[in-house]
């Protein structure tokens, strides 16, 4: 078969909903963009479980403490299953750990911001996770099988985290003036980044339509991030707070909330490098993976030993 | 500021658009852990299913971390752990010689024998 | 309040403080571990020790509520307690350190409540043994999981074996505390060291390691008296539950 006879294959496939598994043969620039997305997420799980592990030692009751720490560790489920899809594409978890780390893979920016009371526990459940599942769904149904696999997992584990996160704002715009303000204060910081968490808008890409020819993706980022505001502005409403866009209403033609202008500079400038937290995220990222290299090289050492012993045994 | 790139998604900025200046030396695969797949049977379930894979020194630990990993929602009563590089895979080029072949023996099927309506449950 | 119902409660809360305690230093390692497996696994042992503490902390405030009529909560006997009021073992507060001393302090700390649970699921208080029931099938793999890592890291790499022992010298004179008596404690504990020993000895031979001799014990974690850790552990804590009294969460 030539290249094109492969190509047309490939699309074919594609094109009737039959999933790409790893050994079958694929573009080198969908397999490339795959590993990209797939890799990314997972290390967007890892980095994740930090600002929200910030709280597990202060948690405000056990209950809330064995919820923030159980949604933490899902976290670490979910980049697992993250890895384990994205080695099916030929890379290994520890290179990719390496890119992290060395800065030259990238994770999602929301993460770079502080969390920095109680009520950003919920906030970040509800805004980012809510974010989060939106892409998620959508990603249950991607072209690449151990992908698609890996999202019907997490997502299935997802809905608690964002149910989790508003009742937690729930509780707090019921509780006293400052438990109010507390949370006001959340939702005012955390809306924008959240609305960032879409990407820029479909306007402003060169090369929008690859990702959505191969279904990687299946909706824009102005397609998501509308669904996502239109959801919130609803259920703000049950909170009783406010979302800090004076532009924010409903149009009744368009039959979705109009919105103000993201902050694009701001992007950027965070995923390059310089948001609150960026250094100090990947710090404790390295810090824990170089801690625990003598533990993984112990067991790997005892595992040989033990398999040399049995053998000889066997001998 | 490098803008025109590829379209951007959630959880997709281009690698390498940060500053990269402190980039270190590449540590990979010392260490790792091999990988491992994983199945489960549910307690309804008869068979083991695959749920996913994951990384441990030894078979005990595979076991051990796939408890940890795949039955915190009581997924499973019972676990296979295989090291992955032990499975082998039929090759999709091989696909029409291998399952077309199967499609025209209908006889293989019960529904394919038409049988008087007097004899029930056989 | 008559003295038995106060030693029941005090013994009840000793063990609440114990695994809450541990559960919040484990927890310290949720997105810190040294490999994602292990990151989730140790956390599974931390949701176990919350969950147990939570069940005897309930448990306790119903006694206090009925000795006393009060209206203590789980919440309030974990959080608006003060220092010398705690009384968990000494081994529970030090800092985690490293893998090593982690996953000892864990081996130390279940072999010797599992040994404990068995003894409650025997007492003649209900609520008691049902708890101890539920907890044992837990610390059966706290066990497992925990003396696999000593075997493990004992017998792994030179490094690993030295950072083992540097953890049994950081640690070993905090476990003779597991067997003096406090005076509300219900079961004898001076009578499970012999079995407790058996087994840390069993298995520190598989793990090429051996048990110090002639260790001077440190004390007073059961009366209150303790390091200088735990108060920053609660000021950590009960950092909300301090600053906004009453408002719920």
């Amino acid at each position: 078969m030539t290249l094109h006879d492969l190509e047309k294959a490939f699309q074919h496939k594609i094109d009737n909903e039959i999933k790409i598994e790893p050994k079958d043969w694929m573009p080198e620039a969908y397999r490339k963009t795959n590993l990209r997305q797939i890799s990314q997420h997972a290390h967007s799980e890892i980095v994740g479980m930090l600002p929200e592990g910030n709280w597990i030692s202060r948690a405000p009751s056990l209950k809330r403490k064995a919820i923030l720490i159980a949604k933490v560790q899902d976290e670490a489920g979910h980049g697992l299953y993250l890895y384990s899809a994205a080695e099916t594409l030929g890379t290994s978890r520890e290179q990719m750990i390496d890119d992290l780390h060395s800065g030259k893979a990238k994770y999602s920016s929301i993460f770079n911001y502080p969390t920095l009371t109680w009520a950003d526990m919920g906030a970040v459940g509800w805004l980012v996770d809510g974010a989060a599942i939106l892409n998620q769904v959508m990603l249950c149904r991607t072209s690449y099988g151990p992908y698609a696999r890996a999202m019907v997992r997490i997502c299935k584990e997802e809905s608690f985290h964002q149910r989790q996160g508003f009742e937690t704002l729930l509780v707090l715009s019921k509780g006293t003036k400052e438990q109010r303000d507390m949370c006001q204060d959340a939702i005012n910081r955390w809306w924008w980044p959240s609305l960032m968490m879409f990407g820029p808008k479909d306007s402003e890409s060169t090369n929008s339509d690859q990702s959505m020819k191969w279904k990687i993706k299946r909706k824009t980022n102005d397609e998501l991030r509308q669904n996502f505001i239109d959801m919130i502005a609803e259920q703000i409403k049950l909170l009783g707070m406010t979302l800090p866009d004076p532009d924010l209403k409903w149009n009744e033609e368009r039959k979705h909330y109009d919105f103000g202008e993201i902050n694009w500079e701001e992007f950027w400038n965070v995923v390059k490098g310089n948001g609150p937290c960026n250094k100090q995220r990947l710090a404790a990222r390295n810090k824990a993976h170089d801690e625990g290299a003598w533990v993984r090289a112990a067991a790997l050492a005892y595992s040989e030993k033990r398999k040399n012993r049995l053998n000889n045994k066997a001998a | 500021m490098n803008t025109a790139i590829k379209k951007y998604y959630y959880g997709d900025i281009p690698d390498g658009a940060a500053d990269n200046s402190n980039i270190k030396n590449n540590t990979a695969t010392e260490n790792a852990w091999p990988l491992w797949e994983v199945f489960i049977r549910s307690k309804q379930g008869l068979d083991h299913k695959h749920a996913g894979s994951l990384h441990a020194a030894d078979a005990q630990m595979a076991i051990e971390n796939a408890r940890d990993v795949y039955t915190r929602r009581q997924e499973g009563i019972s676990l296979w752990v295989v090291e992955s590089k032990y499975i082998h895979a039929s090759n999709p080029d091989d696909a029409e010689m291998f399952y077309e072949p199967a499609s025209d023996k209908v006889y293989r099927h019960p529904t394919f024998y038409d049988l008087p309506e007097e004899l029930k449950h056989m | 309040m008559n003295k038995l119902s106060n030693y029941q409660i005090n013994y009840i809360l000793s063990l609440a403080d114990s695994t809450l305690i541990l559960g919040q230093r484990n927890g310290e390692w949720c997105a810190h571990g040294p490999i994602l497996e292990q990151d989730i696994a140790i956390t599974n042992i931390t949701l176990d020790l919350i969950g147990q503490a939570r069940n005897f902390y309930q448990y306790a405030a119903t006694l206090i509520n009925e000795v006393e009529h009060k209206n203590e909560t789980e919440d309030s006997l974990a959080y608006l307690r003060n220092e010398r009021d705690f009384k968990n073992l000494l081994i529970s507060e030090l800092p985690n350190g490293d893998w090593a001393q982690t996953i000892l302090r864990q081996f130390f700390f279940s072999s010797f409540m599992l040994l404990v649970f068995e003894e409650l699921e025997k007492a003649n208080d209900e609520q008691m043994a049902a708890i101890a029931t539920k907890s044992i099938k837990e610390i059966n793999y706290h066990v497992k999981w925990s003396s696999e890592w000593v075997i493990r890291l004992g017998d792994g790499t030179e490094e690993s074996h030295n950072r083992m022992k540097n953890a049994i010298e950081a640690l070993w004179m905090y476990t003779g505390e597991f067997f003096i008596p406090a005076d509300y404690e219900m079961i004898d504990v001076a009578s499970l060291k012999e079995k407790w020993l058996e087994k840390i000895k069993a298995v520190f031979e598989e793990a090429t390691l051996s048990v110090p001799e002639n260790t001077f014990m440190q004390t007073g974690g059961k009366n209150g008296i303790h390091t200088e850790h735990l108060g920053y552990i609660l000021a950590e804590m009960q950092s909300l539950q301090r600053t906004y009294p009453g408002a719920e969460w």
